[in-house]
């Protein structure tokens, strides 16, 4: 294999519209020249913005881009050696085939000869010989589509960014330019980098996928890590079928979910918290008792090629991909190899929150106010030796205790928390973002006006955008002061 | 029993009724006073003498020459206003294009009334400046008419073909030369049309700002209001054809437009 090079190299960027909520948070990203990339998330989580800055027609609000080692975020679109095919097309209605494809020829100011040789060349390439006198008005979706990439690729980008640009395909007609792209990407050898919130065309035509969501990179990989090792519950979770599992782990190689403990693969230490990820593909139903779990099919579904079985197993349900139609009702064991049982470290940056104590009154302890909430804290929690003396806080030798403004760090686990419709009834509103399901329950994330994520477990089904309210569990909630720095030490 | 039922061409007759009232015939009357003498004779010579007075064809091409500088000033005025109003980044931009039509609430000569004030004030005596005085007055009056269909055609251009033009190598000029103009065609057209008809006969301006220059308007006027319908019908009647040429001109290029946007 060749050796690769960095192409386009995002360091630190950041961008948000009007100093307002940022849509890219801190991104760092290398691409490899010669790759076909595909930036891949849900819709708003930000990769036809990066698209954007890479084109040029969004500038980073703070970072860089390089390309070739070079800084060209500041650069206007016009000054970069890139070129876009927009989502829906944009070609120039008002001129024809040949003028939209030489537009960006004329401007080189090359030869007539040289500008009709490379029109029909690119035409070849993209299977639309003899169109040039054609009004684009008259071609169908997918010949504008290829029109719009004859286009681009005419002028030799280093890099070539492709918008959801098969999105306004019908299915047939996307299966089909998807693998003529690949096909394209190949002849070429020019670096795509590619939008879509589309999985199964990410892991179908790219060489490496970048998972985003909200603004930040979720996993780089190829298509085979990013299905196989997904590196979050989220990637897990937006990248195909999955069955999500809370647990702890149990032993060398070994870890407690979904009721059972099962071999694995993946080594942490004993007693830690995990979400283990199993493949519906990847679990084979086996007679009752030999595999191991035992449950009972709840429901089947006929897709052509396999059957998606629902099996209770106890409280938890998980979802399996068989070849063979189990009748609801039926008995039947399920086995997974340590293989196919992918575990991910519990995330413990979750529902950590910073605040700042503001007073402290005897009786109801220190309050705290947080972006979101405010509460008050037994004093105890967090001053351990502290004591009352005439309605003020005192340390263990009598002195007192500068509380005031100091920093205070709460955290709570997601299922001591409760959810609410009622929005007096909880501590802080906001919206659900996303939810997964874990074996026996959701896991809901909610995001304030603040722009905060509570991630909540819930056992009842709430949907994407509900305004709920969280009841946090303040009794169980972990406190703890943070370090200041030490301006002492210093001197 | 039949249901009493309308067709078509009965539920038609009040509005042939009124097209033969009141655009039809008039248009007949103009045609034949127009074409007639004192004496009710069928005649052409209005119809020469317009073309071979040179008072007339002094009007007519004073007249012209206001009704292309005034629609000549608001285009150059309001493309940029209508570019930056609907390809901007503000959030309010029909609020900003309310400020621009705005005044067209206001009555027509209150409105022309305080701008004569402002420029006596600038310039100390109106009947210094006449025709700058009439172009500028109009130019005031009309603007809106000429910001609405270019702000209109502007905002129907999908962005992603302006910024093509951008990802394509093209600097601002080349976008606009190449991209921009050739696809706000038919606003451009629009405006003028909505501009340059009411500029070349709108003589009430000129009568505000004491402007004693005749242009087609008050040519016509004039000649009423001294009983002399037939050369008044005849101008009438050569303006009527030289909107008419117009709007033909114009209905065509509109039309071209029209079918390439509905193809896309």
């Amino acid at each position: 294999m060749e050796k690769t090079k960095t192409i386009i190299k995002m360091n630190n960027v950041r961008k948000s519209f009007d100093g307002k909520i940022n849509v890219i948070e801190n991104l760092s990203l290398d691409i490899n020249e010669g790759e076909f990339v595909t930036l891949l998330g849900p819709s708003g989580c930000g990769k036809t913005t990066i698209l954007r800055m890479i084109g040029g027609f969004d500038k980073p609000t703070e970072g860089e881009i390089l390309l070739d080692g070079s800084d060209i975020s500041m650069l206007a679109p016009n000054e970069r050696p890139v070129n876009t095919v927009f989502q829906k097309y944009a070609l120039f209605p008002h001129l024809n085939v040949y003028d939209n494809i030489a537009f960006g020829l004329k401007l080189k100011q090359l030869t007539k000869a040289e500008i009709d040789r490379k029109v029909s060349e690119v035409l070849e390439l993209v299977d639309l010989e003899g169109f040039e006198k054609r009004s684009i008005t008259t071609l169908s979706g997918g010949q504008q589509q290829r029109i719009a990439i004859a286009r681009a690729v005419v002028n030799e980008p280093r890099v070539l960014l492709l918008d959801e640009s098969l999105s306004a395909l019908d299915y047939k007609m996307r299966k089909e330019m998807q693998l003529e792209l690949k096909s394209m990407h190949k002849r070429l050898g020019i670096t795509f980098i590619f939008v879509t919130h589309d999985q199964e065309e990410a892991l179908t035509m790219s060489d490496k996928i970048v998972v985003l969501a909200d603004g930040k990179v979720q996993q780089v990989g190829t298509p085979e890590e990013i299905y196989n090792e997904p590196a979050n519950v989220f990637v897990a979770d937006f990248i195909g079928e999955s069955n999500i599992f809370n647990g702890v782990m149990t032993g060398k190689m070994k870890a407690a979910f979904a009721g059972t403990e099962f071999n694995c693969v993946d080594d942490y230490e004993t007693g830690k918290k995990i979400e283990a990820v199993i493949r519906p593909e990847d679990v084979t139903v086996v007679k009752p008792g030999e595999g191991q779990l035992n449950g009972e099919v709840t429901s089947t579904d006929f897709k052509g090629t396999f059957y998606i079985t629902f099996v209770q197993c106890g409280q938890y349900e998980m979802e399996v991909h068989c070849l063979e139609n189990y009748r609801p009702g039926e008995t039947v064991g399920l086995h997974v190899l340590p293989d196919n049982i992918h575990i991910i470290p519990y995330d413990t940056s979750i529902n950590n929150f910073e605040g700042m104590i503001d007073g402290f009154v005897d009786g109801k302890g220190l309050f705290i106010v947080f972006r979101d909430f405010s509460m008050f804290v037994d004093a105890h929690r967090l001053y351990p030796d502290s004591s009352v003396s005439r309605g003020r806080l005192i340390g263990q030798d009598g002195e007192h205790i500068d509380y005031q403004g100091k920093k205070v760090m709460a955290s709570f686990q997601p299922e001591d928390g409760d959810m609410s419709d009622d929005a007096k009834k909880g501590d802080i509103v906001g919206n659900i973002v996303s939810f997964y399901y874990i074996g026996d329950h959701y896991s809901y994330t909610i995001r304030t006006d603040n722009e905060i994520d509570y991630v909540v477990d819930d056992e009842d089904l709430w949907n994407y955008g509900d305004k709920v309210s969280v009841i946090l569990p303040k009794k169980k909630m972990k406190y703890r002061l943070l370090e200041e720095q030490k301006q002492e030490v210093a001197d | 029993m039949k249901n009493f039922h309308l067709d078509r061409r009965q539920l038609s007759v009040p509005y042939l009724i009124y097209l033969v009232l009141f655009v039809v015939m008039p248009l007949l009357v103009v045609l034949y006073y127009g074409f007639t003498d004192d004496d009710g004779n069928i005649s052409f010579t209005n119809f020469i003498v317009f073309f071979t007075n040179s008072k007339t064809m002094g009007t007519l091409v004073y007249s012209l020459a206001i009704a292309v500088i005034v629609t000549v000033i608001c285009l150059l005025l309001a493309y940029p206003v209508a570019y930056i109003l609907a390809k901007g980044k503000y959030a309010r931009k029909h609020s900003f294009l309310m400020i621009f039509v705005l005044p067209m609430w206001i009555n027509f000569t209150l409105r022309i009334t305080a701008l004569k004030e402002i420029l006596t004030m600038l310039e100390g005596n109106l009947a210094y400046h006449p025709f700058l005085n009439t172009v500028i007055c109009m130019v005031y009056d009309f603007l809106p008419f000429m910001i609405m269909p270019l702000f209109n055609a502007l905002t129907k251009l999908d962005s992603s073909i302006i910024e093509a033009g951008y990802d394509l190598g093209a600097t601002f000029p080349q976008v606009l030369k190449s991209i921009i103009l050739p696809l706000t065609v038919p606003g451009i057209i629009s405006g003028i049309t909505m501009v340059f008809l009411p500029a070349m006969t709108n003589y009430v301006v000129l009568d505000m700002v004491y402007n004693s220059t005749y242009i087609m308007g008050s040519l016509i006027g004039s000649y009423f209001s001294s009983y002399d319908w037939n050369n008044g019908s005849i101008i009438s009647a050569i303006l009527l054809m030289f909107i008419g040429f117009f709007a033909i001109f114009t209905e065509r290029i509109l039309n071209r437009g029209e079918k390439e946007e509905q193809r896309i």
